[in-house]
């Protein structure tokens, strides 16, 4: 019996390499597919996400062309605050520095904290689309009843494709009372 | 230590099991703890369809007659766990503990005590799991596919129990895929090369690997449910930076090999039957080897498919649309060399060719439906509906289960000394074989007039097919209490079985005798 356990290759060296395999794909888990994903988003613009500030750019500003914006606002299943655009659309030329601004309110009985998340249609626009300033870099608290006007200031890169003529922008409006200062947007 | 040393001389001499239930709590032997494993998964299987009676229950009629949508909700969700995770994981695992060593000439697995544990730890997990639906606010409601922030921000509190049941399901497909790999790379008989290997031990091979390699990707997405939930963190939750398309990635980067798993073993299966019935070489083995090889390979790049809706850019659903259509030509492959196997064979049709031959049949008709769902422009319409149901549940249903019961019959003999009763095993077959097509054929239709998936109540036009598919759930469902049935009768008054009861068949494991001795190839045999 031991003599042919001996002709056997070694069970151990065997086990050894699968549980790395298994041990290596947990960790592609997070420290690959998770990085990667955000990567890919973040190079593709897939999911419209412009959370990084840009300076202001010396754009020549292109007379001929003009790109309808719109303006949209959207509460999170929870969230009880009034949000909405001060204005819907607005009509921008290429590389002119547009200053807009949102509307919030506070209207529950308890001081709160918001965050936006933004998303822009279509996605391809994403690389040309360059804020900066936004409220959504940051966490907005309110306090119980407070109201606030929200700046947002972008510039269109005049490489934007032709066939672009209508950019919709859209905020997300989550409630991060209860998480907020743990991990809001760190993650990213 | 020092009793075991002393027993030592006492072990040589009896070589039977040991008496009681402390012979199935510290068994080492592949042959118990494959039996444990069928007998558990059959028991999952019944409670996983008793789960599917009440939905279908439910949906004989529109409007809402039985259950709450709520409970309705934690019914489809655990019926999938349990059939997923439960039932069919666990039955090909029993049949790889109870063949693999014979197959390939081995005494007994390679790692005897990882065995046992694999197996022991899952009534564990299930019956947390199940656990899970008499505590507050129920249990997990989300769908199997357990999509953040459903499964996150909106799930009962009871969710962490699921967290934890997933990760003891998945600790023990991991072990119970290393025992396999270590089984078959290093304990073949001399002679039997890897391409002497009947297909059984080929697929389940091939399955292992796909094991080892996305159920750790299982176990770190609910671990970063775990986190989300618990610890702060925000990957699925989106006012925090993470994304809830980002759990769907990754659900799906193991969801899909993970559906391989479940079906690569019934390829085996039918592979070693149909020969056997048919008295003719399995026609293109090696071609078999590689096609398998293939669409293990395929289901890592055609996660997406499942999310052609979420919103991928145009270049990635085509990507993926085509690497799903790949797979359609290895599989293509081997019904092919399924049917070319029966062509001008001396066929009989004993029950375990009639699963086998109802497989290849309903297994390519839910092929079909998988390459319509996988045109990415026509599945926006196709997305989440019955359609959807009706596709899995074909591939699922008469293939992985059928290919199960198919073993179960050709096996029968082997593992218990006694022969079913073949009217018996044909009656069984005949209900089932209707009842599934009665069940699910309508499904496509309800689908594809745009009932959707996971509701407990319907518009009124769904009515009719709904309550034709009831009847055949139900139909289904009681004709597998005729299959426990058979199986304790054989089990309890079968006739003797000689130790080949099928004169086409092939391989190792008819070579010992009818029940297979307790311990067999203890002197490895020879191949030539």
């Amino acid at each position: 019996m031991s003599d042919a356990e001996n002709a056997r290759p070694s069970h151990t060296r065997l086990v050894i390499k699968m549980v790395s395999v298994v041990f290596g794909m947990l960790a592609f888990v997070f420290v690959g597919l998770v990085p990667m994903y955000n990567l890919i988003c973040e190079w593709t613009g897939i999911t419209g996400r412009t959370n990084e500030a840009s300076l202001v750019q010396d754009y020549l500003v292109d007379e001929n062309r003009s790109i309808k914006v719109q303006f949209l606002a959207n509460n999170n299943a929870d969230m009880p605050w009034e949000f909405r655009p001060m204005v819907k659309t607005i009509t921008a030329k290429p590389g002119e520095v547009v200053e807009i601004s949102y509307f919030a309110r506070n209207a529950t009985r308890r001081d709160m904290t918001a965050q936006a998340i933004p998303s822009l249609s279509p996605f391809e626009v994403t690389p040309y689309f360059h804020k900066t300033e936004c409220f959504c870099f940051n966490q907005q608290p309110l306090t119980a009843g407070e109201d606030v006007e929200m700046a947002l200031v972008f510039q269109i890169d005049p490489d934007l494709p032709a066939w672009i003529q209508t950019i919709s922008l859209s905020y997300t409006l989550y409630d991060v009372s209860s998480e907020q200062q743990s991990a809001a947007v760190t993650f990213q | 230590m020092t009793t075991a040393t002393h027993d030592h001389g006492h072990d040589h001499e009896h070589h039977g099991p040991a008496k009681g239930l402390t012979r199935w709590l510290y068994t080492t032997n592949h042959k118990d703890i494959g039996t444990m494993y069928l007998w558990f998964s059959f028991a999952m299987f019944l409670l996983g369809g008793t789960f599917a009676m009440v939905i279908r229950a439910e949906l004989f009629q529109p409007g809402l007659q039985l259950v709450q949508p709520e409970f309705f909700n934690q019914m489809t969700t655990m019926h999938g766990l349990i059939m997923v995770f439960g039932a069919v994981m666990p039955a090909f695992v029993g049949l790889a503990n109870w063949m693999l060593p014979m197959m390939v000439g081995a005494p007994d697995m390679a790692l005897p005590r990882m065995n046992n544990l694999s197996f022991w730890i899952l009534p564990f997990a299930f019956a947390m799991l199940t656990s899970t639906l008499f505590m507050e606010g129920g249990g997990p409601n989300f769908g199997w596919t357990f999509y953040a922030p459903l499964s996150t921000t909106y799930a009962p509190p009871s969710v962490t129990f699921f967290i934890f049941a997933v990760h003891i399901m998945g600790a023990s497909s991991i072990m119970g895929a290393i025992n396999i790999v270590a089984t078959i790379l290093n304990m073949r008989a001399p002679g039997m090369t890897l391409m002497k290997m009947p297909l059984f031990v080929w697929t389940w091979l091939i399955t292992a690997y796909l094991l080892i390699a996305v159920m750790p990707v299982l176990a770190g997405v609910v671990t970063m449910m775990l986190m989300d939930i618990h610890f702060g963190t925000a990957f699925f939750n989106a006012a925090g930076g993470g994304s809830p398309v980002l759990f769907q990635h990754i659900f799906w980067f193991f969801g899909h090999p993970e559906v391989y798993i479940m079906i690569l073993p019934a390829f085996g299966i039918v592979s070693a039957i149909i020969p056997a019935f048919a008295r003719k070489q399995l026609f293109g083995y090696s071609s078999m080897v590689y096609a398998t090889a293939s669409i293990a390979f395929l289901s890592f790049i055609v996660w997406a498919h499942h999310m052609f809706t979420v919103g991928i850019p145009f270049l990635g659903e085509a990507f993926f649309m085509w690497a799903t259509m790949l797979i359609a030509v290895p599989t293509g492959v081997k019904v092919f060399n399924w049917v070319t196997t029966m062509f001008r064979g001396s066929m009989t049709f004993e029950t375990p060719m009639l699963f086998a031959i109802c497989f290849v049949v309903l297994f390519t008709i839910g092929g079909f439906s998988g390459l319509m769902l996988a045109v990415a422009p026509a599945d926006f319409q196709y997305h989440d509906t019955y359609f959807v149901v009706a596709h899995f549940h074909y591939v699922l249903v008469p293939g992985a289960v059928f290919s199960i019961m198919a073993a179960v019959y050709y096996w029968l003999p082997k593992w218990s000394g006694k022969m079913y009763n073949e009217t018996m095993g044909k009656v069984h077959f005949w209900l089932s074989f209707v009842g599934v097509n009665i069940l699910f054929f309508p499904q496509h239709f309800l689908g594809l007039a745009g009932m959707p998936r996971r509701i407990p109540d319907y518009a009124l036009q769904f009515a009719n097919f709904n309550m034709i598919s009831s009847i055949g759930g139900f139909l289904f469902g009681a004709s597998q209490l005729l299959f426990l049935y058979i199986v304790v009768h054989t089990i309890v008054a079968g006739k003797p079985a000689p130790a080949k009861p099928w004169d086409g068949a092939e391989g190792l494991e008819w070579t010992v005798d009818s029940p297979a001795p307790y311990h067999t190839f203890t002197t490895p045999p020879k191949i030539d």
